[in-house]
């Protein structure tokens, strides 16, 4: 194993090395933090780095080995995770001026889960403010670098995570999805990137965005890593009234490499659509192809409402952020304009001067979705075709076990291409809004490369059947070895 | 229901307590026009009839036993505040007709 500030290994290899005593917790700690400040930092990957905390807390997961009481697989082991979750007495930003010198009172349900596990934050990772975007360049601490190529994106909104993951900093890191924020990056950045079901993970803690929509998920190098910290972060969360009553998922069982007779559906709009790169469908084929020759079946299902599911989506997560981001209104935390002229004017310039372009878009879309004269036409025909999008996923699956697509109709894009065109940012959402609005679990691992970059294979699954898709997710890993790829370690 | 006039643009900008500078009307007002005239193509989808999704999943509301519990101390929740005094928040005045404070 590289030692040093090399990149660091797989949550398997870490994991027994800890066991074997070859290495200690206080070691991987450091040298997660020391390849996070040089490499991280080049990529713009962190927004902080907990370096005092996460060294105390990698002794004590030491001294538990010693005794003999390890908490959890993931006991002692280096993660990182997304800034936009909560914990007490230190600074969450969602790489916003607003939320400037912000300081939790509280911590989020899936870092209390984290901590239970022994597992070691080395620090918060940067991505698109609020989460709003698809290449972590909307952040007051500068874009998010590609490791496989710096003048590329690494998607987004959670593409700090995806490349601290890529580039070896830690084996496994936190995100969340709610359009796409996980499995997009995970694509871009040739790493596993697993969105659960809507309320199989606390969203207590978790900053809103569009709250119908928001779940929090892993990356990890493989199938089996993001499994690992599934069953770590889900359950029932009382503080989250949508957080589902179910225990969380036993994967590790079902990842036995078998998928004989189950059946991958091939969503025929998904493959013919224009927009979608050559390249990209042929990778995502000869991945089906694989899953076939593992002895899956394969069947032609149909979404026939998905090209109207990314218009759906943006009027409803817009109109569901407009809502939330009232909230920040200078009275009661973060930033706070100076000499004002009244109480309206105090709201109406520190939201203006601490919330950045894109989020301002999206509360002023979402506010007229939602305003008299506009509610009928936009918002609620939006949720109606949400409920399309539903019924074509719950017709898919009386048909087939699993849905396969790809993750990004194309390679990732140079960072800044995007920046003057919203919606052409938007229109690269298509393959992923669709899981979000229905609430299906979704995964994205590597299936292949093009031009020097990694291609996502996307599956989804139905509601509740995160076990289903890993260990359809695992047998191709079992099979393949995309997921292994690593990007040029920097000069 | 397509395009947005810089006008609608101004008012829905004061709705979301936002203000804008000239240039940042022009822009937004040309991104949201495209955005519109996007979302548009929804108009193409026949809902007679379907009923509208505003969840996936919690069908009802739960409740809990109404214990009593620790409230947050007053002094750490207004912790974060820019401007507090004791454990309130401060804003400017909003009687009309008084001095600003």
């Amino acid at each position: 194993m590289a030692t040093g500030s090399g990149p660091l290994g797989t949550l398997p290899e870490l994991r027994s090395a800890l066991d074997s005593g070859e290495t200690r917790s206080v070691a991987l700690v450091e040298q997660s933090l020391d390849r996070a400040a040089r490499v991280g930092g080049a990529l713009g990957a962190f927004t902080r780095l907990r370096g005092e905390e996460a060294r105390a807390e990698a002794e004590a997961a030491d001294a538990r080995r010693r005794a003999g009481r390890s908490l959890s697989p993931l006991d002692g082991i280096p993660v990182a995770i997304k800034d936009n979750l909560v914990r007490r007495g230190e600074v969450t930003s969602c790489a916003s001026r607003i939320l400037e010198g912000y300081v939790s009172p509280y911590s989020a349900g899936v870092i209390e889960r984290l901590d239970a596990a022994g597992a070691i934050s080395i620090g918060s990772t940067n991505m698109d403010e609020f989460a709003m975007g698809s290449s972590s360049e909307h952040s007051i601490y500068g874009p998010v670098r590609n490791p496989w190529d710096p003048a590329r994106t690494p998607g987004g909104s959670s593409g700090g995570s995806a490349a601290a993951v890529a580039a070896g900093i830690v084996p496994v890191a936190i995100g969340s999805d709610t359009g796409g924020s996980i499995r997009q990056p995970a694509s871009f950045c040739g790493v596993v990137g697993l969105k659960p079901t809507y309320g199989r993970v606390s969203r207590w803690g978790l900053v809103a965005y569009a709250s119908s929509l928001d779940q929090v998920g892993a990356f990890g190098r493989s199938a089996a890593d993001v499994a690992t910290v599934l069953e770590v972060i889900a359950g029932h969360d009382a503080r989250d009234s949508t957080s589902l009553p179910e225990p969380p998922p036993r994967c590790a069982e079902a990842l036995d490499g078998d998928v004989s007779g189950l059946v991958v559906g091939i969503p025929r709009e998904y493959f013919v659509e224009q927009g979608v790169s050559p390249e990209v469908v042929q990778s995502v084929r000869a991945a089906i192809e694989e899953l076939e020759a593992a002895g899956a079946k394969t069947r032609e299902v149909s979404l026939p409402t998905s090209e109207f599911a990314v218009a759906a989506y943006y009027l409803v997560a817009t109109a569901e952020a407009s809502s939330n981001l009232a909230r920040y209104d200078g009275v009661r935390y973060g930033y706070r304009a100076r000499n004002v002229n009244g109480l309206a004017d105090l709201y109406q310039r520190s939201r203006s001067e601490g919330f950045g372009d894109e989020v301002k878009l999206r509360i002023v879309l979402g506010t007229y979705v939602l305003s008299a004269g506009y509610y009928e036409a936009y918002y609620r025909k939006a949720q109606q075709v949400r409920t399309l999008v539903r019924r074509d996923f719950e017709r898919a699956f009386s048909a087939c076990d699993v849905i396969a697509t790809p993750t990004a109709p194309e390679l990732p894009f140079r960072l800044g291409e995007r920046a003057e065109d919203p919606l052409r940012m938007y229109l690269g959402d298509v393959y992923t809004v669709s899981a979000n609005l229905a609430g299906l679990p979704g995964v994205s691992l590597p299936c292949g490369s093009a031009d020097g970059m990694p291609i996502g294979l996307q599956l989804l699954a139905p509601p509740l059947e995160e076990a289903k898709l890993l260990r359809v997710a695992d047998a191709y890993q079992r099979r393949t070895d995309h997921h292994r790829a690593r990007p040029p370690e920097p000069a | 229901m397509s395009g947005i006039s810089r006008e609608e643009v101004r008012r829905v900008v004061a709705l979301a307590r936002l203000s804008l500078s000239p240039e940042e009307t022009e822009r937004l007002t040309r991104e949201l026009g495209a955005i519109l005239g996007y979302v548009e193509t929804l108009s193409r989808v026949d809902t007679t009839d379907v009923p509208p999704t505003s969840h996936v999943m919690a069908l009802a509301t739960p409740l809990r036993d109404d214990v009593p519990a620790e409230p947050i101390d007053p002094e750490l929740a207004v912790a974060n505040a820019p401007l507090a005094s004791g454990s309130a928040f401060v804003v400017p005045k909003v009687i009309e007709g008084e001095e600003e404070g």
